[in-house]
């Protein structure tokens, strides 16, 4: 599979964007980016059936929605090397007068982005709405949504989830970034969330498990599986198990890099562990 | 003028911890909630010393209120800690039922306000929050200037009765108010006495008001400039007695301007003292990236966009 390694290499040249855009500015969020990094790039060039060119309706194509904002670095990065906008831009990132703000947003009109996220929660409740418009628009592509794991503990994502599955809201694919950790510390420390995979059951949803959420081929082998499962009445949720902070030792498996910048030296060693594959910006 | 020396930059919300963590050795009521920002809003020494004493909900504001109000009912008084926009807008009515209708000692602590929180942006950076808290019956609205006052603030609120909500910032910003202040809710604080414009400001916006005061004493203008930390209940007093004097105002303030402190001001007088004003705010916009000094230029939030509002407040009396 010739594709696999070349997917593989743009993982480590997103990994570099991801890292030098938050260390320009000194601020951003590299640990869920990093951890995501492979669920991004599977997602926009094996996965979702996308139309040249953006548009806001995205009729006719796949939609994706970043509930979980703050990893917008990994976001911009794939979508740039997708074509959505030029590569260059990324030096803008959190830069006065930029499209790439601090978390995506629609106010600056930038070409990947359909609703403005940051404030956690939000963004399951908007994926239904943009189903339940394919559904009226007999529009048969599906809906992808991306959310923390403890962005789980903000009520409304129980309220979508009710929703979801007591409307039938079959052409929805759900990931959870299952990394274990938020801002204050693991998830089991800051508000223990319980069997999650039993929780989405019990509210009616079909849920698959990616145990390893940092490798390529499993990851598009279970999200393929989860595209077979939508239309059958059920919304469908993937837990995928990531590292976070994953392809840069010193930022795995903790919360420390949440939302922290790596200075000079670190940067350093970080992309020396990420040696260029397609060209930095 | 009045000479004001900056004591060492200080960020307001390390004001609202070090407040914190003495209420926690001195007042045993006193208890914090945090939803998974402890960090930001610098809560970690009170935890330390009172781990029973601090209840940590998880990214979960509107479950932190509810829990909040209910302390109260044991007789605790919980000071709820978040980002402003995550403390305002994400949770009114839970602030509005289950907190100011029902009349709850809750202290509502808000950092990270306004545009300086910088680079994270407009979805962070809430420019409303004074509003929609002084329009609910009842609420006491603070918005201090320094790390001195916000210590001082968070220390007076617990022994307040009734909600209250602190505004405070994430950047370090000149610290100059006194040590050890004690913090009079609802007293306004004249910091210099001028006669041709009243400038009243509140939070960052008071370092910048003494700045232009100073500037344009150079020009020949001689402004008086007043500290309004409380937005609610309003000093009407203060500001009264200035604009019989002056004739004319300039209300500064880090939020829009619909909602905002100046606009407080414009219905007082209003219906007591017409005055000519300028509101030197955001206006009716939402923020965006940028360092909190490229953003308070680019927004018209500081001395200069002060001095300039003067000039023309001037020519209107
Ligand atoms: C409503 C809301 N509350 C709080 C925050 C501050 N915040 C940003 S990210 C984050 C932690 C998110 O944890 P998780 O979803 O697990 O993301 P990860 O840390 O794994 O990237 C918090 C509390 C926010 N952005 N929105
Ligand atoms: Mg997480």
């Amino acid at each position: 599979m010739p594709k696999l390694q070349e997917l593989q290499d743009l993982t480590v040249q997103v990994r570099r964007d991801i890292l030098r855009m938050v260390h320009k500015v000194n601020s951003g969020h590299p640990g869920g980016s990093l951890g995501c990094t492979e669920f991004f790039v599977a997602l926009y060039n094996e996965i979702m059936e996308l139309k040249d060119g953006f548009d806001m309706d995205g009729k006719d194509e796949d939609l994706f929605f970043l509930s979980n904002g703050h990893i917008s670095p990994v976001f911009y990065s794939v979508l740039a090397r997708k074509g959505y906008f030029p590569i260059e831009e990324l030096n803008t990132f959190r830069l006065i007068d930029s499209r790439l703000q601090g978390h995506p947003t629609t106010h600056e009109g930038l070409p990947g982005v359909r609703i403005a996220s940051g404030s956690l929660g939000q963004g399951l409740s908007v994926a239904l709405g943009a189903a339940q418009a394919k559904k009226l628009n007999n529009d048969p592509k599906l809906v992808y949504t991306l959310h923390g794991d403890g962005e789980l503990q903000e009520g409304q994502n129980w309220e979508a989830i009710m929703y979801a599955a007591g409307k039938k809201v079959d052409n929805l694919i759900a990931t959870v970034d299952y990394n274990g950790q938020q801002i204050d510390g693991s998830t089991d420390d800051v508000l223990p969330m319980g069997d999650l995979k039993k929780k989405f059951e019990a509210f009616g949803w079909d849920v698959l498990e990616i145990q390893e959420g940092n490798n390529l081929e499993a990851i598009i082998n279970g999200m393929k599986e989860a595209k077979e499962r939508t239309g059958k009445g059920k919304p469908v949720c993937v837990l995928l198990h990531t590292i976070m902070g994953h392809g840069v030792d010193f930022m795995m498996y903790t919360h420390a890099w949440h939302g922290k910048a790596p200075n000079d030296e670190q940067l350093e060693t970080a992309l020396a562990q990420n040696p260029e594959t397609a060209g930095d910006y | 003028m009045k000479k004001y020396i900056d004591q060492g930059k200080n960020d307001t919300r390390s004001g609202f911890g070090a407040g914190l963590t003495e209420l926690g050795r001195t007042n045993p009521n006193v208890v914090a909630l945090c939803a998974d920002l402890v960090g930001s809003l610098k809560m970690q020494d009170f935890i330390d010393e009172n781990p029973e004493r601090f209840f940590q909900v998880g990214i979960a504001e509107a479950n932190m209120m509810g829990i909040a109000a209910g302390l109260t009912i044991g007789g605790k008084i919980p000071f709820t800690g978040t980002f402003a926009n995550f403390s305002t807008g994400r949770v009114y009515d839970q602030i509005r039922q289950s907190i100011a209708y029902s009349d709850k000692n809750v202290k509502i602590c808000a950092s990270h306000a306004g545009i300086t929180l910088g680079e994270d942006g407009a979805t962070h950076q809430i420019l409303e929050d004074l509003g929609l808290m002084k329009m609910l019956p009842g609420m006491t609205v603070i918005n201090p200037c320094d790390y001195n006052q916000t210590k001082a603030a968070t220390i007076a609120i617990a022994e307040h009765q009734g909600p209250v909500y602190l505004r405070f910032g994430r950047p370090k910003v000149a610290n100059f108010t006194p040590v050890d202040q004690k913090f009079e809710i609802g007293k306004a604080l004249m910091l210099n006495e001028g006669t041709d414009v009243t400038i009243v400001a509140t939070g960052h916006l008071v370092w910048q008001a003494l700045i232009a005061a100073e500037n344009l004493e150079k020009e020949g203008i001689s402004a008086e400039v007043i500290n309004i930390h409380t937005i609610k209940p309003l000093d009407g007093e203060a500001v009264l007695k200035s604009v019989k004097k002056t004739g004319c105002i300039v209300t500064a303030e880090e939020h829009n301007y619909l909602g905002g402190l100046g606009e407080s001001i414009a219905g007082f007088l209003a219906t007591t003292h017409p005055t000519p004003q300028e509101f030197v705010a955001t206006k009716d916009t939402f923020g965006e990236s940028g360092t909190p000094e490229q953003l308070m230029d680019k927004y018209g939030l500081n001395n200069k966009a002060i001095e300039k509002a003067v000039l023309s407040v001037l020519k209107r009396k």
